[in-house]
């Protein structure tokens, strides 16, 4: 079957895969997950950069020199334990304590002596120790400022309910990554917090898309009795399903481009941490949007008093049809059977009037898709 | 539901707009004989990027002016040095305020040093005054009147001072350094200066024991008054590279400067007042309402030094009655006395414009900041290694760019090449931006600039996923054809615009609220999310309504990437038999 007859199928909920009612199961995984990253977090910590930490970082072109070259050069140099490291296609990475200008001066004028490297050529970064402190607070206030703009343009543009759904989503995007930073130890540097930044933008992008679909599916719902908000939002799930991979798909594979290139290439650096963290970070974006968000939001919604009502409804038409059918079956038998439709109580009149369509249909619960629509159209 | 026939009315005019619109852009960005790249950022080409935070010493918040003030002197120390396109900006306000200084090429350290020396401001008595490099042709020749002979301005023409004049003869540069200005309560004497010396042509720097320098340059001290110092200011070159860089001045020491704008070079005393000893100054509107004055009040402290001094100063004669500013090691301006100042609180007059006046006054206010500058960041980048990023920050690019080509192409068919086509449109625009924003405003594209433009790659691919989708679920709805284009444009618009909103308040608080690098992509992602927006609505959306109308789109073959049978509706009607368990499942649960 093609992706685009699937796509069909989904549309037309011939295939529907039961996102929300199954919600209880993605819960668990996320939770699993969540409980993993706050574990990582908490126990292991962030692998931070110079960047955070303060220190020195010394960058060496060569394709001669070895790590223990390096090493013992910088000790030369007077640095007491260096970190060396080799990153990417021949490069050389040293990593020291914060140093003065002057100190750094001295170190690469000796690794340039030892090295056989020109001293121009080296990269110097020298960070204090307090501009880390300084990033991470403009990162917070950043991410604060955000969080409290989107909720209320996702308050305005579709509901609260859906705004606070989607910003669950989106801080269990933001904690899986952060909790798979800690989990594996990559190391954590601006460009890392660029990354994590920009899930933002990504989770909510793929989560709107959807939500559009679940605002259009349950757009004047509680006047009717033919679905629940629940089974509304997951027949937009489903046929957002294939437009959800598409985007994340798309979105991925430049993401992927640069990671393969940053990591092939040139080892360590701005463009392998920011698509790290965009990679992980968009995948559970793709996976939230899905999984996390619109199951939120069901269950904030089906807590309204309307959508509690068209839950019944739903039912007691849905029992009333099944009733109908059997009492159509019994009263051919023979056997009488009125207690049994006034157990449906206060819907009762209401499963009558309904229960001749519920017939008409057949045994199918739902209604073929192009009905519902040029019917709801028509309201 | 009007709305679908109104929208495709004139596709084909909206795209002649469109391409009206790059040709433009394309021309502007790619104009004969102006560079045709953008300005790429110090981790590309290569060069030093130092992070400032201002730190107070005194306990007090580092307030805007004083903040302003630190980055003048900043700017000041580097321009000096000459590098050609350094740039010194400032992000956020007070404490939480971060200066930013790039310089590009390999690196300087006698310019990393002299970011993190502190700048101090003094009165010195100024004990010679003369033109800051050696005329070839003395522009002005003594006038008539006497002993005076004419200010040497500040600016590049040599002003002559008419005798008659009541107000001071100094003119004051453009752009506020180097004022040349009276101390009132002041007779009217013309401006005192030497000749020019023409025999200074010699640029070897005496070097003798007790003379300390930087290179020859700027400022030289000495603990004595001695012949070499005197050498040194014979012999100083303002106009040479480095001259006017500044730096710090032992305020207990002679010193031989330039002014700031390497105009006038000077001889100057051991520091009489500290700047520390200024509690106030402004500038105001002269008395009588002749130009701009600054108005000074000193400590007690400082009252008494100045009174002191000026009662001294003022009975000198020509250029030694004059009262150096030095910030930093450098003379900002220097008012002769014309009689003792007592009251601790003094006026400086001149031919001072508004922002002249100010310039003066943030100077003497804030000249000796309570305020250290922290490099909290040093980045030096090789040219080699900027030119590995800058490479592979490309490739990235146009791998990235292939996948999604392929992928579009591979899953949409004919669409996919729409949506190609719309890709490259937006690379075109986002490409000519660049070096326009560039060439006009300065923008310089980083390392996270490129990813950012990478990532948005799949970001602007979206919306046409986006919108292709909708078309897919009318036409599954059974619309034809082009009404499906109609409808699904109206529906998809409304999210592509809700979706990119969210990408571009993102890009907004990002760009706002962060430092450094984060700052670079933020610009670079709101960029090309308004790219996005303009391509789909401008571009996208009138080509696919145009395509629409073909009959090859409407026969529906399969690489229209839109045949019916593709999406797998297998008639207009679908099967009605067919069973439903899953949604019944999702009730019973739910």
């Amino acid at each position: 079957m093609s992706l685009g007859s699937l796509a069909h199928r989904l549309y037309s909920g011939e295939v529907s895969y039961d996102f929300v009612g199954k919600r209880r199961r993605w819960y668990a995984i996320s939770g699993i997950f969540l409980v993993l990253a706050l574990v990582g977090l908490f126990g292991r910590g962030l692998n931070l950069g110079i960047e955070f930490k303060g220190g020195s970082e010394f960058t060496i072109p060569s394709s001669t020199a070895t790590v223990q070259q390096a090493r013992d050069s910088a000790k030369a140099a007077g640095i007491a334990d260096p970190i060396v490291t080799e990153v990417g296609q021949n490069k050389i990475r040293i990593q020291s304590p914060a140093l003065t200008p002057t100190e750094s001066e001295k170190v690469t004028a000796q690794l340039s002596k030892d090295l056989g490297v020109s001293q121009g050529d080296i990269g110097v970064t020298l960070i204090g120790p307090t501009w880390g402190a300084e990033i991470t607070k403009h990162a917070l206030q950043g991410l604060a400022v955000f969080l409290v703009l989107v909720v209320i343009f996702l308050s305005l543009y579709f509901e609260w309910r859906l705004a606070v759904a989607a910003l669950v989503a989106l801080v269990h995007d933001l904690l899986i990554t952060i909790g798979i930073y800690a989990l594996t130890g990559f190391e954590v540097t601006p460009a890392t917090v660029i990354g994590i930044l920009t899930i933002l933008g990504f989770s909510l992008y793929d989560t709107v898309v959807v939500f559009d679909k679940v605002r259009e599916n349950t757009k004047g719902i509680t006047s009717g009795n033919r679905m629940t908000y629940s089974e509304a939002a997951n027949l937009a799930l489903n046929q957002t399903l294939v437009r959800s991979i598409n985007t994340s798909v798309v979105a991925l594979l430049p993401v992927a481009a640069i990671l393969i290139i940053g990591v092939g290439l040139l080892g360590a650096g701005t463009l392998k941490d920011l698509a790290l963290a965009l990679f992980v970070g968009t995948a559970a974006g793709t996976y939230s949007s899905i999984f996390i968000a619109t199951p939120v939001a069901c269950q904030l919604q089906e807590r309204r008093p309307e959508m509690k009502a068209l839950a019944a409804r739903v039912e007691a038409r849905r029992n009333a049809g099944e009733k109908a059918k059997a009492a159509a079956k019994k009263s051919v038998d023979g056997s009488a059977d009125g207690g049994e439709l006034a157990a449906v109580g206060s819907d009762a009149s209401l499963a009558a009037l309904t229960s001749t369509s519920a017939v008409s249909t057949g045994p199918r619960q739902q209604p073929k898709k192009n009905t519902t629509r040029s019917q709801r159209k028509k309201q | 539901m009007a709305a679908p026939t109104k929208t495709a009315v004139k596709p084909g005019r909206t795209l002649i707009i469109l391409g009206l619109i790059l040709a433009s852009l394309l021309a502007w960005a790619f104009w004969p004989g102006l560079s045709h790249t953008p300005r790429l950022g110090l981790d590309l080409r290569g060069g030093t990027q130092v992070i400032l935070s201002p730190v107070s010493t005194n306990g007090v918040p580092v307030t805007d002016d004083q903040l302003k003030q630190s980055v003048e002197i900043i700017r000041q120390r580097v321009d000096g040095f000459g590098v050609a396109e350094s740039e010194v900006t400032t992000q956020g306000s007070g404490e939480n305020a971060t200066i930013i200084v790039s310089i590009p090429g390999t690196t300087n350290k006698a310019i990393l040093d002299s970011l993190s020396t502190t700048a101090k401001l003094d009165f010195r008595p100024v004990l010679q005054e003369d033109y800051g490099s050696p005329q070839p042709i003395p522009t002005a020749s003594p006038s008539a009147s006497g002993s005076a002979s004419p200010a040497p301005s500040a600016s590049s023409t040599v002003s002559v001072a008419p005798k008659s004049t009541a107000t001071a003869s100094a003119t004051a540069s453009s752009n506020g350094a180097a004022v040349t200005g009276g101390l009132r309560p002041a007779a009217d004497t013309p401006s005192p200066t030497p000749s020019p010396s023409a025999s200074a042509v010699t640029t070897n720097v005496a070097s003798s024991a007790g003379v300390s320098s930087n290179n020859g340059l700027p400022p030289i001290q000495s603990a004595t008054n001695d012949a070499a110092l005197k050498l040194a200011f014979k012999n100083l070159d303002c106009s040479k590279t480095g001259a006017t860089k500044g730096g710090a001045a032992d305020p207990a020491k002679f010193l031989v400067t330039c002014s700031t704008d390497g105009q006038l070079k000077y001889l100057l005393e051991p520091a009489a007042v500290q700047g520390t000893e200024i509690s106030n100054a402004q500038a105001g509107i002269a008395q009588g309402g002749a130009g701009w004055e600054v108005n000074l009040t000193f400590t007690s402290a400082g009252a008494q030094q100045f009174a002191d001094t000026t009662s001294k100063l003022s009975k000198q004669q020509p250029p030694q009655n004059q009262f150096a500013i030095t910030l930093d090691g450098l003379v900002q301006s220097a008012p002769r006395v014309n009689e003792p100042i007592l009251g601790g609180s003094a006026v400086i007059t001149g031919q001072f414009s508004a922002d002249q006046a100010k310039a003066l006054a943030n100077v003497l206010k804030y000249g000796s900041l309570p305020v250290t500058l922290v490099p909290s960041s040093v980045e030096q980048i090789s040219p080699t290694l900027g030119q590995d990023q800058l490479s592979a920050g490309i490739l990235a690019g146009l791998l990235g760019l292939l996948l999604v080509v392929i992928y579009l192409v591979i899953y949409y068919r004919a669409l996919g090449l729409v949506a190609v086509a719309s890709l490259l449109v937006a690379a075109a625009i986002t490409y000519s931006l660049f070096v326009i924003l560039g060439r006009q405003l300065g923008f310089t594209l980083s390392l996270a600039g490129v990813a950012g433009a990478i990532v948005a790659i799949g970001i602007t691919a979206d919306s046409f996923i986006v919108y292709f989708e909708r078309i897919r679920d009318e036409i599954r709805e059974g619309r034809s054809l082009r009404a499906a284009g109609d409808a699904g444009w109206i529906r998809a618009r409304k999210t592509i615009l809700a979706a990119d909103f969210v990408s571009l308040l993102a890009a907004i608080v990002l760009y706002f609220m962060s430092v450094g690098s984060v700052r670079g992509f933020a610009f670079t992602l709101g960029l090309t999310t308004l790219v996005d927006i303009f391509v789909a609505f401008l571009f996208t959306r009138p080509l696919v309504s145009l395509l629409m109308r073909t009959d090859w789109f409407t026969s529906g073959k399969p690489w229209t990437g839109l045949s019916p049978d593709r999406l797998g509706v297998k008639s207009e009607v679908v099967p009605v038999g067919r069973q439903s368990v899953v949604a019944a499942s999702a009730a019973k649960e739910s």
